[in-house]
């Protein structure tokens, strides 16, 4: 008799599955550090250019031991809470009113989109002239550079709201503050968080520049100063402050978005 | 409605409607309605469309799909404005017991709300205190077998638990009228069976007056004292039929001669407009 052939089917979508590579993760980043370390040691490059990764740590606790980098570090983040807070308050509250009645969408959005391509630093000369050269005018330009992500993600997240919801809500007696604290804020609250997220990267970016253009204090400050005199390891610890207040930031904001919408994290 | 005896209402928010042997009574008074489509087109969705509800009736409206029964819920939830025609609670007081709750076929839950918190949202619309809400919405959720899922979200819930979820919220107002959109119909036919009993259940014990929409006609006489049917866009009402079944209600009845022919009955009314409904492609 004669054998039949049987073909077995094989798991063709195998290599669409994607695994997950914790170690890999780490090994990378440990990786670019000890590579860095290992370039520097073998003298190929000189320290001028590029201190090792053990200098500028070493350098980061002289630092903190003498009380200089708190010190920068401390008039920064006042900036950036400051700027960050004012712009993401009136972000959201231009959001939402021009996202819920129409006659403020009629009067903002032509406004918001007239000045929302304005590179907000070059914004900062005439932020000086009228508030000083002080604090208050780069706070300002941090603010003006966080209102545009908020108000633009928070009118998108008002405008999605579900008209179904909205109606479910007049439906059970609802008026127009019920709906919007009810029903369109946390509605909106995703891309609000979105909007936060994108903010807290301007913010930096804006801090950074507001302090290399007018401030004798900062960690802008501090970069360019070390610039100027060709401490590099100073420059580098600039640099890695600025890193880690990048990271920082965002995994707070996760958290607190986690903390605000725990209807999207629960199974 | 709730409690056993007329004006007993110990648990309601103040100024609620209670008035001893008097019950209220839902006038639709010749409703027309044409909204304007996409490309400006005036298109009728409700013609000259009067009904009655009486206190504690369980009215179905009946149509094709397509026929104006949710603008018809709509305008009466006030929600939509009508083009002509009125609709009246008579027997209300102004600012007295909310007029209707309305159960949605999408269950329309709040999904940043926990079960409780949806329940309570109508009673927090109407100003009762925190913990006059707690109370009425545990007794409504015990109602709708809804007891261990009050912390819970609506996406951590089945259809039917959800859809229970929208109905414990419509009664926890006491609404005058509950309005009920094909509530459901996005459910699976054995989860649709099961809930059309529990709301019979709840209905036996609540008395609350409702107008059910729907396009099933076995739901339909299973469960109204009427059937409103309606034709096609524009809806129209074609007829109205009395559904002669005893109360309470239970499955064996579909067998029953008087539930057969009703729905005989209804099935001739709307088959020539299905059909046209299908020629034309639907909806």
């Amino acid at each position: 008799m004669m054998a039949v052939e049987r073909v077995a089917v094989t798991d063709r979508a195998a290599f669409l599955r994607r695994r997950e590579y914790r170690a890999l993760r780490v090994v990378a980043l440990v990786g670019l550090v000890v590579l860095w370390e290992l370039v520097t040691r073998t003298g190929w490059v000189s320290s001028l250019f590029l201190p090792s990764p053990l200098g500028v740590i070493g350098e980061l606790v002289d630092m903190a031991r003498s009380g200089q980098l708190f010190v920068h570090l401390g008039v920064s983040l006042r900036r950036l809470l400051w700027g960050f807070a004012l712009g993401s308050v009136a972000g959201v509250a231009v959001g939402v009113s021009t996202g819920f009645f129409s006659r403020m969408e009629a009067v903002g959005q032509p406004l918001i989109a007239a000045t929302f391509p304005i590179p907000k630093i070059a914004l900062l000369p005439l932020l000086i002239l009228w508030l000083g050269i002080g604090e208050p005018s780069k706070v300002a330009v941090i603010a003006l550079g966080v209102f545009f992500p908020m108000a633009i993600n928070t009118y998108a997240g008002v405008r999605q709201a579900d008209p179904l919801l909205v109606r479910a809500a007049v439906a059970f007696g609802a008026g127009r503050w019920s709906v919007i604290r009810k029903v369109v804020l946390p509605s909106a609250l995703p891309m609000i968080f979105a909007g936060l997220k994108l903010g807290a990267g301007t913010a930096l970016l804006l801090l950074v520049a507001a302090e290399m253009i007018a401030a004798d204090s900062g960690i802008g400050f501090l970069v360019l100063h070390a610039g100027n005199i060709m401490d590099t390891t100073k420059l580098m610890v600039g640099i890695v402050c600025l890193s880690v207040l990048g990271v920082l930031s965002h995994w707070a904001l996760t958290g607190l978005e986690r903390a605000a919408i725990p209807w999207r994290y629960t199974s | 409605m709730i409690d056993d005896l007329p004006g007993a209402r110990q648990g309601a928010p103040r100024g609620w409607y209670a008035v001893a042997g008097f019950a209220m009574r839902v006038i639709v008074d010749r409703l027309s309605k044409t909204y304007r489509d996409r490309g400006g087109q005036e298109v009728a969705a409700l013609e000259d469309v009067a009904l009655r509800v009486e206190p504690e009736e369980f009215v179905a409206v009946l149509g094709p799909s397509g026929c104006g029964k949710s603008t018809l819920l709509g305008i009466m939830a006030g929600l939509l404005p009508a083009n002509s025609g009125q609709v009246f609670f008579e027997g209300a007081r102004r600012g007295g017991q909310p007029l209707t709750a309305t159960v949605f076929q999408e269950f329309a839950l709040f999904p940043w709300r926990t079960v409780q918190g949806n329940v309570e949202f109508g009673l927090e619309e109407l100003g009762a205190a925190p913990a006059e809400r707690k109370e009425r919405a545990a007794r409504f959720i015990a109602m709708t077998g809804l007891e261990g899922f009050e912390g819970k979200f609506p996406h951590q819930l089945s259809g039917g638990m959800r859809q229970r979820v929208g109905i414990a919220r419509a009664l926890a107002v006491d609404p005058a009228v509950l309005l009920m959109d094909e509530p459901f119909s996005a459910l699976d036919a054995q989860t649709r069976t099961l809930m059309m009993e529990e709301l019979l259940g709840i209905w036996e014990r609540t008395r609350t007056s409702i107008v059910y929409v729907t396009h099933n006609i076995q739901e339909a006489v299973y469960m109204a004292d009427r059937v409103v049917v309606f034709s096609r866009r524009p809806g129209r009402v074609l007829d109205v039929v009395p559904i002669e079944l005893e109360r309470p209600r239970h499955e064996g009845q579909m067998g029953e001669p008087a539930f057969v022919q009703a729905g005989e009955r209804i099935w001739k009314l709307i088959k020539s407009q299905a059909q046209a409904a299908l020629r034309e492609g639907g909806a």
